[in-house]
């Protein structure tokens, strides 16, 4: 436990970097930067787990375990929307998701 | 000294975070992604979970942030500044976020959070690697064969999707 500083204080700086990642997420129009978005919004996720984990049951390790396989989806999840954004620019030659509107080829 | 350190690193999240999701460049809202994740390994390392940060650092910063910067560099022109967004839309979402922050922060403070009380478990490589590989109680060996067969998954599928395609 970290001395004099109070849980919520973690909290608060995670609820407010989750937010701004859902702020992104809805008004960025490039499919790299919503990307982005959605890490912040998993990271933010992975500091609450760890804040509970330290001040709240400090003799088990299930919020550092759930953080590390929160990390581990994190690294599948961008290596396969990197590959989509990939061929979406191949056939379309934008990842302007305005201008991505059809689901067929 | 580490009050100080925690209360910088939180900034340097929130500002980062914010210049992430507003800059109008893409490589540098990738760079300050960067530096907002490297906060969150910093109060990794504060809270002594020299593992997890080591891995926040090699995963997120080392790899994922270098994995979009190489998508940026494959998919476009890096000196091509965003269309600003919409003023009616950026007011919309952003009073949509504000009464979800709002929410949640007063949800959040109403809690009382009470913990066990117990006494803090040492948490080294030892520990970790047996956790990971035990089938009893507090064990993770499903959910770690789990993963290593989604990230196989995800490795296979990366590829067929990003591979070219040679028909007509």
């Amino acid at each position: 436990m970290l001395e004099g500083i109070p849980l919520i204080h973690f909290i608060i700086v995670a609820t407010i970097m989750f937010f701004v990642g859902i702020y992104g997420f809805l008004t960025r129009r490039n499919l790299i930067t919503i990307l982005m978005s959605t890490e912040l919004i998993l990271n933010s996720v992975n500091i609450n787990f760890v804040a509970f984990n330290k001040y709240l049951y400090p003799n088990q390790l299930e919020g550092h375990f759930f953080s590390v396989f929160i990390i581990a989806i994190a690294a599948a999840e961008a290596a396969v929307a990197i590959a989509i954004i990939i061929n979406i620019y191949r056939r379309f030659t934008t990842i302007n998701v305005e201008d991505v509107n059809q689901m067929k080829y | 000294m580490t009050i100080f350190m925690f209360y910088l690193m939180a900034a340097i999240i929130i500002v980062f975070s914010i210049m992430s999701v507003t800059s109008r460049r893409i490589l540098r809202a990738a760079v300050y992604l960067l530096f907002a994740l490297l906060g969150t390994a910093a109060i990794y390392f504060m809270m002594e979970y020299f593992f997890l940060a080591a891995v926040q650092l090699t995963l997120y910063a080392g790899g994922i942030v270098v994995l979009i910067v190489f998508s940026i560099l494959l998919t476009g022109r890096i000196e091509q500044k965003f269309e600003p967004t919409e003023a009616r839309k950026a007011l919309a979402t952003l009073a949509a976020v504000g009464v979800g922050l709002g929410v949640t922060l007063y949800t959040i403070l109403k809690h009382p959070f009470v913990g066990n009380g117990q006494a803090a478990t040492e948490v080294n490589m030892r520990v970790i690697g047996k956790t990971f590989l035990n089938y009893g109680d507090h064990g993770y060996i499903l959910p770690f064969e789990v993963i290593s067969i989604l990230l196989l998954a995800a490795m296979v599928g990366a590829i067929i999707i990003a591979k070219k395609q040679i028909n007509n």
